[in-house]
């Protein structure tokens, strides 16, 4: 039940309440330049959630089968150089970035492969956006929000696993998706209407994802909330409110000069 | 103009003419994520500059063992490398900002400004013609990030680096230090220099 709770805000956090593009401003360059067809921006989408998803599974088990203390694969190998004390704390994390890279251009490279030969059909909607993922931030940064709370936390027992890490990424791809059809469906408005010469272009974007990201801001305190509602009060446990977990992603500066979080642990501004 | 540009002409195009952020749209996550305050602005911009300094070095180093379709893969890699040594660096001798910035310094490795100017410069031409590429560049990308930061920070705050600069009547226009404000900053400077580049135009048009 508690853990139903905590995929269920997980994935409303992710989507709309620190939407990916309008509050982590990861997968901006899609965004902004993005076909005026929402037939083509919603294939983006489906595309960015499949790889997204696909690429948290990946890091998720290297992360926790080979690059933390104490991981299977690493402590088994070195067992056969050191003795067991030390290859118990072999810590590989600093590789965390570049196995990730590379277990993202890959597994897109893979993907497409497959999708290309046995389902022609969705190639033919999402398979040419594929390539161009590679270098999108949004998958990346999935993955490190991932590595964040596997390596990062405290108490081990509050380390997420693989349903967590795949609700996240997965519904960050939705919400990545929802910004993205919003933003393609308002330019095509768009053609219609008599634009400044300076503003034409990537600059009437911005302006519109700004007033975009305002409108989102409306589902700040949403997952609160319904913790609130859900979790009788009398039973909080530590281990289950996500809002105490270390907050290693909080809104650069904003916090610091809003102080919202340090009085009252209900608002939450930066990712669970 | 000659060919290919000089090493200089290089630098100097990297910071007005063809500013990765006004002029390319590359880097946009990196330049609406941290400029909400100066000193985050400009710690990544100095990040940005370092990767992509060693990065255009490295790869211009090796542009004659590259094979085509492996390249991007080569690349991503050789950023990754320095990225991991920024962030470690940061990590121990900045560690406060280090946790203001959080995940987007390891964004860096998908920075397109990076993979953009290994791809058309440093994979094709000399180190020295990398390098100042690169230096201007990270320039152009800086002075990017200070404009807007220091838009968003003064109206936001009402203090620049700190040091407060409005009066203490001004009432703090907070949304600019959140995300939409990045947003609209971006797209409001984003404007203010295409008309720059419009009337300039024009006048030499009319010359």
């Amino acid at each position: 039940m508690m853990y139903l709770l905590d995929i269920l805000l997980i994935s409303l956090t992710a989507a709309l309440i620190n939407n990916f593009v309008l509050y982590y401003f990861v997968g901006i360059c899609p965004f902004v330049g993005v076909s005026r067809k929402v037939e083509m921006a919603f294939g983006m989408g489906c595309a960015v959630t499949f790889v997204i998803s696909i690429a948290a599974l990946i890091s998720w088990s290297i992360t926790t089968m080979v690059l933390i203390p104490g991981a299977p694969v690493s402590s088994f190998i070195a067992g056969f150089f050191l003795p067991e004390q030390a290859a118990a704390q072999i810590d590989l994390t600093v590789l965390s970035y570049i196995v990730y890279i590379f277990a993202i251009a890959s597994s897109v490279q893979f993907v497409e492969m497959y999708v290309r030969k046995y389902f022609p059909m969705l190639y033919g909607s999402f398979g040419v956006f594929l390539p161009l993922i590679t270098t999108n931030c949004a998958i990346l940064f999935a993955c490190l929000t991932i590595m964040s709370h596997v390596t990062g936390v405290d108490n081990p027992a509050d380390a997420w696993d693989l349903g967590k890490a795949i609700a996240l990424a997965f519904f960050g791809g939705v919400g990545f998706t929802i910004a993205i059809v919003i933003m393609s469906g308002i330019r095509e408005e768009l053609e219609l209407a008599d634009i400044p010469e300076p503003f034409q272009g990537a600059a009437i974007t911005l302006i519109i994802g700004g007033i975009l990201a305002i409108a989102f801001m409306g589902f700040t305190g949403v997952d609160s909330g319904i913790r609130d509602a859900l979790m009788p009060p009398v039973e909080k446990q530590v281990s289950t409110r996500i809002s105490h977990q270390p907050d290693i992603f909080s809104n650069p500066a904003a916090l610091a000069s809003l102080d919202l979080s340090s009085h009252d642990p209900s608002i939450q501004v930066g990712l669970p | 103009m000659a060919d290919s540009p000089t090493p200089f002409e290089r630098f100097v195009q990297g910071i007005l003419p063809e500013n990765p952020v006004y002029r390319q749209l590359l880097g946009l996550c990196p330049t609406l994520a941290v400029t909400n305050g100066m000193k985050p602005a400009l710690t990544m911009a100095c990040s940005v500059g370092f990767v992509l300094l060693c990065a255009n070095i490295v790869i211009s180093l090796i542009r004659n063992l590259l094979k085509p379709h492996l390249r991007i893969v080569i690349f991503t890699l050789t950023i990754a490398t320095f990225v991991t040594i920024a962030d470690r660096f940061l990590a121990a001798y900045f560690f406060q900002m280090s946790k203001t910035l959080g995940p987007y310094i390891p964004l860096i490795i998908v920075n397109c400004i990076i993979i953009c100017r290994c791809e058309v410069c440093a994979s094709k031409q000399g180190v020295v013609t990398a390098a100042s590429d690169a230096i201007g560049q990270a320039l152009g990308f800086g002075l990017a990030l200070a404009s807007i930061a220091a838009v968003r920070e003064i109206l936001g705050t009402g203090m620049l680096f700190g040091i407060r600069v409005l009066p203490d009547a001004w009432p703090d226009w907070v949304i600019m230090v959140l995300p939409p404000g990045a947003f609209i900053t971006l797209g409001l400077l984003l404007g203010f220099v295409n008309w720059m580049g419009i009337l300039k135009a024009r006048r030499s048009a009319n010359d």
